[in-house]
């Protein structure tokens, strides 16, 4: 058993509108899967299915192997899960609140106090133990939820948008946290902040209108635009045109184009005809007419470039 | 079946403690006593009667529990759907039947214990006379079943919006009617345009009647039956209708 996540052809309607419309994923032990997609894509919609909250019109979903729909209890044992917005109940606070999960999971005693003191240590709340939740910081009230979910320290999370508005310290917490998690664990997180998958995803699906518009690492992603891989570089203004000339004579180089006039200078990109090209040989080629480069670098693609592609392809994905 | 009333309890008492995290649950309960005692004394005429029952006390119960039970109900899922804690409940090792048991339980021990700290009069009554205790204390059993007949419409209501003031006033309106049934005013009325059968169907589901009937002195199984049938009724529906909710 490898695959601890598993979900078939998942599908929700609401009314007219399709939420979800087959999706389906596996997410193997050790690999922590992000779920990209635009507002309203169906993200949480498909992740409140896999933790069997909300009945798919279609399709099923198991954790470990154990149906989320046939089995809801023995599931909902071998799963951690943060809801979108982290919800607690307001007027508890993290001990009390804790514990009282600890109990329902099933610990008595001495063990709902070593759990809840684990949870506490890993999500960073000792200064907040005894405070009311609903006094607490936002970025406190995540790790609330958090605590929650890794209290029993299972095979699989759930994270729908976990470092939604939180600050860049906060956001750098819980990644660590989830990547110090990811070896023992299946994790998927929900996010539309690209950094985070590049920060802490082993793989990425990006789903718009219901569907699987793309599945690959990071990595694969970037290279699905046209400029993976391409040099830019910036030219004084004055040299431009020759530094377009003897860039587009090259063989290896498909096109150039400009991207925009800094401070009189002239940025400018060469997409190459295959997809390597080393930025030494762009150095020597200008180098070699005289004209000083004064900065240079391979562009590997932009996530958030890539995201509008797939998302929004009438809009072409745009370079800038 | 063992583990179902582990998980509700585990509920229960976290949502008693929920009662008791702000002032609400204490002002709550002195309105209560503080009602009961004002109805029965000065509405009731509890001395002028010159007997000594209880009975001008339990006779307001009914209409107590129309405002004051659904604003005990009120906030059982409502507010749980607001929050979207219910997102975290439902997706916890419990089944969704176990959750709403725990909180009617909870709920019904709160006004339960509204009712304890009625005792007072329950002493008074003793001191001035010799009540028949029988009596009292079956009145207050069958009180206790109508709060908790009250209580699980309040909860299937409760359900049904986030917004708790709603749900309030939804229930309380349910709660009037099923007290009221019983009543020659509506009933008149209902004759008047339905069949016979649905008049007494409904004079028959009459909360009033079969309360007056235990405060009279008749504690007797139909209207035990009755008051219970309607608590897991209402339970059951809650239950659908969680399922059909929850999410939305």
């Amino acid at each position: 058993m490898t695959d601890l996540i598993e979900a078939v052809g998942l599908e929700k309607r609401f009314g007219e509108i399709k939420a979800v419309d087959g999706i389906s994923l596996k997410v193997a032990k050790g690999e922590v899967l992000g779920f990209l997609g635009p507002n309203g894509a169906g993200k949480s919609t498909t992740m409140k299915m896999i933790t069997g909250f909300l009945e798919p019109d279609a399709g099923k979903a198991a954790i470990c192997g154990v149906d989320v729909f046939g089995s809801p209890k023995q599931a909902k044992a071998l799963f951690g899960y943060v809801p979108e917005g982290a919800p607690s109940y307001a007027e508890m606070t993290p001990r009390t609140f804790l514990s009282f999960v600890a109990e329902i999971r099933g610990y008595r005693g001495a063990e709902i106090v070593t759990r809840v003191k684990h949870a506490v240590e890993r999500a960073g709340l000792g200064p907040v133990f005894d405070q009311v939740i609903d006094t607490l910081s936002k970025g406190y009230k995540r790790r609330v939820g958090l605590a929650q979910a890794i209290l029993h320290d299972p095979p699989v999370l759930v994270m729908d948008e976990p470092t939604d508005g939180l600050d860049p310290n906060q956001k750098h917490h819980v990644r660590e946290l989830i990547s110090d998690m990811s070896a023992e664990k299946a994790i998927i997180i929900s996010t539309h902040i690209l950094e985070e998958v590049e920060a802490v995803c082993s793989r990425a699906i990006v789903i718009n209108r219901g569907r699987i518009v793309a599945d690959g690492t990071a990595e694969d992603l970037m290279q699905r635009m046209h400029y993976h891989g391409a040099v830019s570089l910036k030219v004084a203004a004055d040299r431009a045109d020759a530094a377009i000339k003897v860039l587009s004579s090259a063989s290896n180089v498909q096109s150039v184009e400009t991207l925009g006039k800094p401070n009189g200078h002239l940025l400018l990109r060469a997409i190459p005809r295959h997809k390597e090209m080393a930025a030494a040989e762009v150095a020597a080629l200008l180098r070699a007419q005289n004209i000083p480069v004064d900065e240079l670098y391979v562009e590997r693609g932009r996530l958030d470039d890539v995201f509008r592609k797939i998302t929004m392809p009438e809009d072409g994905g745009s370079n800038a | 079946m063992l583990e179902t009333f582990d998980n509700a309890w585990i509920i229960a008492k976290r949502e008693l403690r929920g009662y008791f995290a702000t002032p609400l649950a204490l002002v709550f309960l002195t309105v209560f006593v503080a009602l009961t005692g004002a109805l029965t004394f000065y509405i009731g005429g509890f001395f002028d009667r010159g007997q000594a029952d209880l009975f001008p006390f339990f006779a307001y119960h009914p209409w107590l529990y129309l405002l004051l039970v659904p604003a005990v109900a009120m906030r059982l899922w409502a507010e749980e759907r607001k929050t979207g804690t219910i997102e975290l409940l439902m997706t916890l090792p419990i089944t969704p039947f176990e959750a709403i048991l725990g909180k009617f339980m909870a709920a019904w021990a709160f006004i339960g214990l509204a009712l304890i700290l009625t005792f007072p009069i329950w002493i008074t009554v003793n001191v001035l006379g010799s009540p028949d205790n029988g009596v009292i204390l079956s009145s207050y059993l069958g009180s206790f079943l109508m709060a908790g007949a009250f209580l699980a419409i309040g909860s299937f209501v409760s359900t049904l919006t986030k917004n708790q003031v709603i749900a309030f006033i939804i229930a309380s309106l349910i709660c009037f009617l099923f007290t009221m049934s019983g009543l020659e005013l509506v009933q008149n009325a209902l004759r008047a345009w339905t069949p016979p059968i649905f008049a007494s169907a409904l004079s028959s589901m009459s909360f009033l009647s079969h309360f007056q009937q235990i405060t009279r002195g008749v504690l007797d199984l139909p209207t035990l039956i009755f008051f219970v049938s309607m608590i897991v009724f209402w339970l059951f529906a809650t239950v659908i209708a969680i399922d059909q909710k929850k999410a939305q």
